[in-house]
Order: structure tokens, then sequence, then C-alpha cells
């Protein structure tokens, strides 16, 4: 990709196009204050994140200790304790199964839906999908609760799964929508002249061709609901505990672990990390189709 | 979803027109439907319980008030009208740095280099990262004592600042962890922007003469109009709704002096932490009216560039 562009960008950033001794001293100064800039990025936005893995790593009292920032000796200790402690793995549990079911379905219930509302140009029924997007949680989590409290669901993993489904609905439809808008309609017009169904059309041609989209659909998905903390906040009781809610109870312990809380910081933040690292263009396609249709 | 009679024919003919005419709802209805059925039941369950005094327990009975819980939002001086006004602060605060830097971030990523892969993952952390978490983090660095931010001061000789610590540097200190965050949301956005303008009219202002600002200015801006103004209300959206943020590093009701305390924070204290369904309910028919009108405004202002 990147070769592809600088073979395109052309117009002297190209090395062959100018020779170096004749760059005009401007030209050479913008490349080097270029250089310091980008580095500046990455130093803010990497900074504070290898400052908490850092301090993961520490003992408490070398977090007390400002002189011990850099040189320090690291430790375990509080990956065991916090491993070791009220059965965090049953919340990284809780996260994962929650997370996948809740994308599962989301992606189950809306790329059909973004289907139909790509090729019938269903804009009322797409708006009031964005409409999911705009509503603040807190405004619904009042008659959920109020609902599902008077149901006996609240505490379970049921609700815990619907909630995140109305968050993650409307970015599979989003998502989707501008995918199957980029798709040429000749494809399922080919094959419905050859005797298929608009629903077998959908089944055999088209799942199987918006693959890549369906994959940025469930990634975004998957890193939405993994990162959720309000409606896990309200809707979760002890067993079904997602990890935002978990590190967060860290806090109300008489005096604040910060070695521990780090650590679990950096546990439920790798996930995430990994899955960036490897999906890093679906993700960046996935924000901006959604910038795209607006 | 009002659909035309079907004409007289057979009844396996007859299924299959109505599968026909009504194949767009096969698909879409249970999207739709799911939506509407957790918004519009629970939003008309808020308008219901805004005109009531429920309070206390989810089974306590209550009864009608008429429009005492608007009235008495409204004429809260206290705590109501101060989180409107954090809310505006937050939100402007925060869009206003995020545009700025996300801008020239995506300006500076433009043209291809060497490790531009690397960099555009490392500019993906912080708003894929988990919220809680990166909250957690600015808390421990933001701490007076032994935070890395007054040690990095420190460095520069400046004096150590109280950051969260303090109720008149808590929000502003909130709106930087939120540019941290969600600055490169826009970033990513507006560089998608940026490579997908054609070169041409940049490089005809360029024959012309224009300069790198001008060209910046005159061409660039305007043809990046559009994707901006689409980063601009995704993110107007949730920063109006932040609350992982906010309800981490104060706690509900935004600190004991209410420093962090948004209409969202507001809300959410006065309905699942004290029960007060009715008053609370009024705050958020308030609060989402308030929402709807930023994104109409917003609307209009995008259907007079198109």
């Amino acid at each position: 990709m990147t070769t592809a562009r600088v073979a395109g960008a052309g117009r002297g950033r190209h090395p062959h196009s100018v020779p170096v001794r004749r760059r005009p001293l401007r030209q050479r100064s913008y490349s080097a204050f270029r250089g310091l800039m980008i580095a500046l990025v990455i130093v803010i936005f990497l900074a504070p994140l290898l400052w908490m893995l850092m301090s993961s790593f520490k003992r408490n009292v070398d977090i007390q200790d400002t002189s011990k920032s850099f040189v320090f000796s690291p430790t375990l200790a509080n990956y065991t304790e916090v491993f070791g402690r009220d059965d965090y793995l049953d919340f990284v549990g809780n996260s994962l199964w929650i997370a996948l079911w809740a994308t599962a379905l989301s992606l189950l219930i809306g790329v059909p839906a973004a289907y139909a509302m790509s090729r019938f140009n269903m804009r009322r029924s797409a708006l009031v999908v964005l409409l999911a997007r705009i509503i603040p949680g807190v405004s619904l989590l009042v008659p959920w609760y109020y609902i599902f409290a008077n149901l006996g669901w609240v505490g379970g993993y049921s609700v815990m799964i619907l909630s995140h489904m109305f968050i993650l609905i409307p970015i599979s439809v989003y998502i989707m929508m501008s995918y199957f808008d980029s798709m040429p309609p000749d494809l399922e017009e080919a094959s419905l002249i050859d005797g298929l169904t608009r629903i077998g059309a959908f089944l055999r041609i088209m799942l199987r061709l918006s693959l890549p989209g369906i994959a940025t659909a469930g990634i975004l998905s998957f890193i939405f609901s993994w990162n959720n903390f309000m409606f896990a906040l309200v809707l979760t009781s002890s067993e079904t505990r997602t990890l935002p809610v978990a590190v967060f109870d860290f806090v109300s312990y008489a005096s604040i672990d910060w070695g521990a809380i780090m650590a679990a910081s950096v546990i439920m933040t790798v996930p995430i990390i990994v899955v960036a690292l490897f999906a890093q263009r679906y993700i960046v396609s996935g924000l901006t189709a959604g910038a795209t249709k607006g | 979803m009002a659909v035309a009679p079907p004409p007289e024919v057979s009844g396996r003919e007859k299924l299959s027109q109505w599968a026909n005419s009504h194949r767009k709802w096969l698909f879409a209805s249970p999207a739709v439907l799911f939506i509407v059925l957790l918004i519009v039941i629970p939003i008309g369950w808020t308008l219901y319980l805004s005109f009531t005094d429920a309070a206390g327990s989810v089974r306590a009975p209550f009864g009608f008030v008429g429009f005492d819980n608007y009235i008495d939002a409204l004429t809260n001086t206290s705590r109501f009208w101060p989180a409107v006004w954090r809310t505006a602060v937050f939100t402007v605060g925060a869009l206003i740095f995020e545009l700025a830097a996300g801008l020239a971030i995506a300006l500076l990523l433009r043209r291809p280099f060497k490790a531009q892969g690397w960099v555009r993952v490392v500019v993906l952390l912080p708003f894929v990262a988990t919220p809680v978490a990166i909250a957690m983090m600015w808390r421990l660095i933001f701490n007076p004592n032994i935070g890395f931010a007054n040690q990095v001061l420190g460095w520069f000789g400046i004096a150590p600042q109280p950051w969260f610590a303090d109720p008149s540097s808590t929000l502003p200190t909130l709106i930087f962890v939120d540019v941290w965050e969600f600055t490169p949301m826009i970033a990513v956005i507006l560089l998608a922007g940026l490579t997908s303008l054609s070169d041409e009219p940049d490089e005809a202002a360029r024959i012309d003469g224009a300069g790198a600002w001008q060209r910046l200015w005159y061409v660039t801006l305007p043809l990046l109009r559009p994707m901006i103004l689409v980063a601009i209300m995704l993110r107007a959206i949730d920063a109006l709704k932040t609350f992982d943020l906010l309800y981490v590093v104060k706690g509900p009701g935004g600190g004991s002096f209410h420093e962090a305390e948004t209409l969202n924070i507001y809300a959410y204290t006065e309905s699942l932490l004290f029960s007060n369904f009715g008053y609370s309910s009024a705050v958020l028919i308030l609060f989402f009216l308030m929402i709807v009108l930023v994104m109409w405004l917003l609307t209009l202002r995008r259907r007079e560039v198109t």
C-alpha cells in the first residue's frame, strides 16, 4: 500500500525525482521539522501508556517514590495479586462471553438490515437505527433498570448482552451500509437473472463478498462491548461483572493499590491493543465508514 | 409498513408476492424492531415517570405531579444549571482542541514516510484502549504527590499543580485527558478524508504560486469541510455523553464539590444512585432535548455546505 502511494505521490518527495544536493534548504528543514513533530506525536500518545505498563511492574513503594520513576526492580507481584483476587479470571471470561455474544447477535441482526437499507434505500429505518447512537445511555438505563428489575432479570448475562447489542447494532448497520453501498448492484442482479431469489443472492453472493466489511463491523463491535462501562456498572451482579467494573471496584479498597490497578488495566487493555495491531486497517475503515456516511 | 392489497391470484403466488413486496422488511425488521423496542418503550417510560414523584425503589407506588419535576430542574441553580454549563464547557473545550490537533496530525501524516504504518497504530491506541483503564492511568499520572505529570513539570522548573485534586483545575484537566484520548479519532477520520482528496486542486494552486498556508486555507480545508463537519458531529455526540472518564476520576456527583458533574453524571447520580426516578427522568428528557437540538443545529450547518 505504502509503496504504491509513494509512486503515486511523486512530485519531489520521491528520492529519484529531485537530486538530493539540489533540494533547497527550506525543504530540508521542513523534513527535519516534520520528523521532529512526528516523534513528538508518538511520545505524547505512547508515553502515558508506557507509564501504565511500567507502573504495573513496580511495587507500591516504588510507585510512591518519584526518584524510582525509571530505575526500579520490576516485579510480577501486582499481576499475581490481581489474578489471585476475587476470581479475576471469571471477570475476563464474563467480558469475553458478553462481547462475543453481543457481537455475533448484532451482526446477525445488523448485516441483513444494512443490506436492505442500502439496496432498497430505507432512509427512515436507517435514521431510527442512528437514533440509538445519539440517545444518552443513561436515559435508557433508568427505564431498563426499572423494567428488568421488575422482571428479575438484572444481573444476568442476557440483560448485559441485550444492552450491548443496543450499542453494537447501529455500529454494524452503519459500517455494513457503507460497505454494501460501495458494492456494484450488478453482482446480485446477475445472480437474480440466474434464478436465485433475493434472499438466496444475499446469502450466497453478498455475504461471501462482504466478509471484509463484516470483519470490520465485528472487530469494532467487540472493542466497544469489551470497553463498555456504564451499562455494566448498573446491570451486572457480582457473578456477571465485566473487567472495567472490576477494575473500578479496586478503587474502593481502603487505600488505592496503584500497582494492582495498573496491572489490571494492562490486562484489560492488552487484548484490545493486540486487536488494533493486527486489524489496524479494519478499524480505520470502520471509523471512516461511519464518517463518510454521516 | 402499509402494503397495497395483493391482486387475486393463487395461494402460492400470493405467498411469493407477499415475500417479494415485504422482502426488505424481512431483512430490516429485526434490527428496527429491536431498536424501537429498546428505545421507544424506555423513552416513553422516562417521559411518563418525569410527570410523577416516583422515587426510592422500582417497586414503590407513585403519583402524578404534573410539570413539577421540570420546574424543579429548570429552577435548580445549584446543580442543574451548573451541570448544563459544565457539559457545554467540556464538550466545546474538548472539541476545539481535538479538531485543531487532529487536523495538524492528519496533515503531518498525510504524505507517506518510513514507519507510517507504526505511527498509525500508535495513534489508534488511545481511543481503542479501554476508557476505564485510560482514566485510571491518568489518575495516577495526575496524582499531585506521586504523579508523573508534576515530575515532568519539575524538569522545566514549573511548580507542581493540583490537577484533579482541586475543584478549579479539575475540568481543564478532564478536558486535557479527553483531548489526549480522542484527538486520534479526529486525526484518523481527517487523514482518511485527506487521502481521498484529489491532488489536482492543490497542484493547480501551487502552480499559480500559492504558498503552503494559502493552499491549506483556501484549497485543502474547504475540500475537507464535509469530513470536518462529520467528525465534529460524531465527536460532539460522544463528548456530550461522556461518562467513563468523569465517573472513574470523580465518582458519583462529580466529586465533593460537583466539580465534574455534567448533565450525564448528574442524571446518573440522581436516578441510579439516589433513585429519584421522577425528577431524574425530567432531567433526562431535558438532556435528550438538548442533544437533539445540538444535532439539529449541526445538520443544518451540514445542509448549508452540501
